[in-house]
């Protein structure tokens, strides 16, 4: 007897299905999506006409550079280049080595890379080759990552703890490398300002902001109040003020010779000030999740509290708080366009200073819609690859 | 006992923290010995410019505000508050470089003192946090296209420059809304002009329609640029602003430059010029007598190319002027071929001129020398 075969029955997968799931399963639905459709065509024609055949977009092409890099020396370009490499090293080896949590933001990197290989041989740029070289070291790094032996962990952890250190080391340069000579931070600019302003920030604030957390919870009271005082202080003013009072009334205080010279360093100072208070919040929230069972199992298996704190409670409170801690970092990177206001030129200011060209004046769609697309897709690269971590560490889930 | 080692353990990493935090704020310690030092240097200088031999150090007598200029001498660059957003004054170019007219000052006072036109910082300054910037000491010179008026020199505390750009304000408008160039504010009764922020000319518009009893609605932007922008997307019937501004980025930025007029009404005098926190006054004679230097010179007809060969010149004018002759330079603690080292490196006040200002179609006019009806006039160097 032949076996009757039986089809499975169809699932309704697949695009069209969807469509007509969604959108054309009754007529009013059929009606309602046409008329959606009308709208929106009618919303972005015009948006989309002007993006196509009016816009300048030249004015982003002849200042590429200067809305990277700002000020930064044209022939020191490639120390820029190299930390970009570097960072694709990292993420890379990241990847190989911790997977799941580190693929977002690897998947991000690799296709951030292949885009703008794609846009360089479009505009006939040669900047592709060194987003191949990125992309390569990434897929190369990985490969090291995955065949590394158990050790691979406390190897990548040890990289990332020098890789900060280090890229501002290769971006500011030093005298005492004859290689490697100084550019002084106020020719810092663009994109990169923004991103060190960002990274260094939010790298300070952290530790300093776990420290507040402890502190407001210890029973100390000199500790505690001074931890509560601090960061009320900081969280009772807006951003702006500590970076006037960080750049303005800092050196006002202190006579000519003690003034520190530089105001990218003051505003850092002023970044990693403001940011800790708030990382305090952050992580004093993830502290009051934990369950005091775990203090006791962490007593009843005799570690001392420094052990607890360190191996028990902190790791658990931190990753609880991932959410929160990415959602200051975004804000940061977002509030760096204040340092516009006192004389830095962040990206922002950058598109302000492009705008005065004669060449290009009046092409301010253009040029806020550029530094628009810049902070959108890095935003998105953000929450994107944090959420990739959140999910691969389980937040919320365990 | 276990807790307390902890928060031990937190303070002490606390401490460490604080501590690195405070040392990456560059703050020199034990200072004030140096200053006392280096000081007594530079005036012996000055003693010895009436004394000839260097060979005797006499005890100098202290000067005072020579602190900021000896500030800026250990430091090795002079820090200078520019526009930032102003082609032809002060702007940064696609190749990330600072140019403009007020931007090349800074170069002739950094060439001036360390024979280095590069030994300049550029500090991006926007026309509310100025003032404040040059007397927080965040910048030395501010070299802004600041208009020189009475409160604040007096009230805000800051010694102005020379002159460097004589210009005054003026109003444009839309063609059809008024019947000329000869036209009056009385034409304007109701209109919504367009203005920049923080500035002179702000006030000026508020006291001449006020003083014509005309009736105006402000609308007021924080960069000229966006003024220019609402002003050509018809958000407002006029806008004010330098004359120099409103021929140069009118007509690069107005989609039809003929539809408008700029009335011939004189609003304002705007001498601009750059200006020091007051009590520097060592720093402040020397941004006057280099700006005078380029003045001169270029009423000598030297130039960046031929100032060599005026080195040679019989005429003591000239040899006084470029330090051949004489201790000029030393009397303000400065090397005495300060003003060789200026026209050299960056040019007299013509060149200058030329290479940011004429591009954009701005005459003489009043910048003239006075030799040629101008109002450029350089007090004698002797």
């Amino acid at each position: 007897m032949a076996a009757i075969e039986m089809q499975p029955p169809r699932l309704s997968v697949g695009p069209i299905a969807w469509l007509k799931k969604n959108l054309f399963s009754t007529w009013y639905n059929v009606l309602l999506t046409f008329l959606a459709l009308g709208l929106l065509y009618a919303l972005l024609k015009p948006a989309l006409q002007w993006a196509l055949t009016e816009a300048r977009w030249g004015v982003i092409e002849a200042n590429l550079t200067l809305f990277m890099i700002g000020q930064y020396p044209r022939e020191q370009l490639w120390r820029v280049w190299l930390t970009i490499y570097m960072l694709g090293g990292m993420i890379g080896l990241s990847w190989g080595i911790w997977k799941e949590a580190a693929r977002g933001f690897a998947l991000i990197a690799l296709g951030a890379g292949l885009a703008f290989i794609v846009i360089g041989l479009l505009l006939n740029s040669n900047v592709w080759i060194n987003w191949l070289i990125a992309d390569a070291v990434l897929l190369a790094f990985y490969a090291l990552g995955r065949i590394l032996p158990q050790r691979g962990a406390s190897i990548a952890t040890l990289g990332w703890l020098l890789y900060f250190p280090l890229i501002f080391l290769l971006v500011a340069g030093t005298r005492f490398i004859p290689w490697l000579p100084p550019v002084n931070t106020n020719q810092w600019g663009g994109l990169l300002l923004t991103l060190m302003l960002t990274i260094v920030g939010n790298i300070g604030a952290l530790p300093l902001g776990v420290l507040l957390a402890l502190g407001r919870r210890s029973k100390l009271p000199i500790l505690r109040y001074f931890s509560i005082g601090y960061i009320e202080l900081i969280r009772g003013v807006p951003l702006v003020t500590v970076l006037f009072m960080a750049n303005l009334l800092v050196p006002l205080f202190l006579p000519v010779n003690l003034r520190p010279p530089d105001a990218v360093i003051r505003v850092m100072i002023g970044f990693i000030m403001f940011e800790a208070a708030y990382q305090a919040e952050n992580v004093r929230g993830g502290l009051q999740a934990i369950n005091r069972g775990q203090y006791e199992a962490a007593q009843a298996l005799g570690l001392s509290g420094a052990l607890t704190m360190s191996l028990i409670v902190l790791p658990q409170a931190l990753r609880a708080v991932i959410p929160a801690l990415f959602n200051s970092f975004i804000s940061l990177f977002k509030d760096t366009s204040l340092v516009a206001i006192i004389g830095l030129f962040d990206i922002l200011r950058i598109a302000r200073s492009v705008l005065a060209q004669s060449d290009w004046l009046g092409t301010h769609r253009e040029v806020f819609l550029f530094a628009f697309i810049i902070y959108w897709g890095f935003n998105l690269a953000f929450t994107y690859g944090s959420r990739r971590l959140e999910e691969a560490m389980g937040v919320g889930k365990r | 006992m276990r807790k307390t080692t902890t928060l031990i353990g937190v303070l002490a990493l606390a401490s460490i923290l604080l501590a690195a935090c405070g040392g990456a704020a560059p703050a020199p310690t034990g200072e004030p010995v140096t200053i006392k030092e280096t000081v007594i240097v530079t005036v012996e200088v000055t003693a010895e410019g009436t004394g000839g031999t260097e060979a005797t150090p006499v005890p100098p007598p202290v000067v005072a505000g020579g602190e900021r200029l000896q500030a800026i001498m250990d430091r090795g660059t002079l820090i200078c508050g520019v526009h930032g957003t102003f082609q032809g004054f002060g702007f940064l170019d696609p190749a990330g470089a600072w140019t403009g007219f007020d931007v090349e000052f800074c170069r002739a006072w950094a060439a001036a003192l360390f024979n280095d036109a590069d030994a300049v910082e550029f500090q991006a300054l926007s026309a509310q946090d100025r003032f404040t910037a040059l007397q927080s000491g965040q910048v030395d010179v501010l070299s802004r296209n600041s208009t020189w008026t009475f409160t604040r020199d007096g009230e805000l505390g800051l010694t102005f420059g020379p002159v460097t750009f004589y210009d005054g304000q003026a109003i444009m408008a839309r063609a059809d809304i008024v019947p000329g160039p000869a036209a009056g504010l009385a034409d304007l009764e109701g209109a919504n002009v367009c203005v920049q922020s923080g500035t002179t000319t702000e006030l000026n518009l508020a006291d001449q329609f006020r003083a014509a009893g005309v009736s105006y609605e402000p609308v007021v932007f924080a960069e000229q640029s966006e003024a220019f922008q609402a002003y050509d997307e018809g958000r407002c019937d006029a806008i004010t602003s330098d004359r120099s501004q409103l021929a140069t980025q009118g007509q690069a930025v107005l989609a039809n430059f003929a539809d408008h007029v700029i009335l011939d009404l004189v609003m304002s005098k705007e001498p601009l010029g750059p200006a020091v926190a007051q009590g520097d006054d060592r720093l402040a004679d020397m941004v006057h007598w280099v700006v005078y230097g380029m003045i001169q010179a270029e009423e000598l007809g030297i130039t960046s190319a031929n100032v060599d060969e005026f080195l040679t010149s019989e005429d003591p004018v000239v040899r006084r002027l470029l330090g051949v002759e004489g201790e000029l330079g030393s009397k303000i603690g400065l090397s005495n071929d300060f003003i060789y080292r200026t026209i050299k490196l960056v040019g007299n006040y013509g060149e200058v001129f030329e290479r940011n200002l004429a591009p954009f179609g701005l005459a003489r006019g009043q910048n003239d020398l006075w030799t040629n009806g101008g109002l450029m006039y350089a007090p004698p160097f002797r």
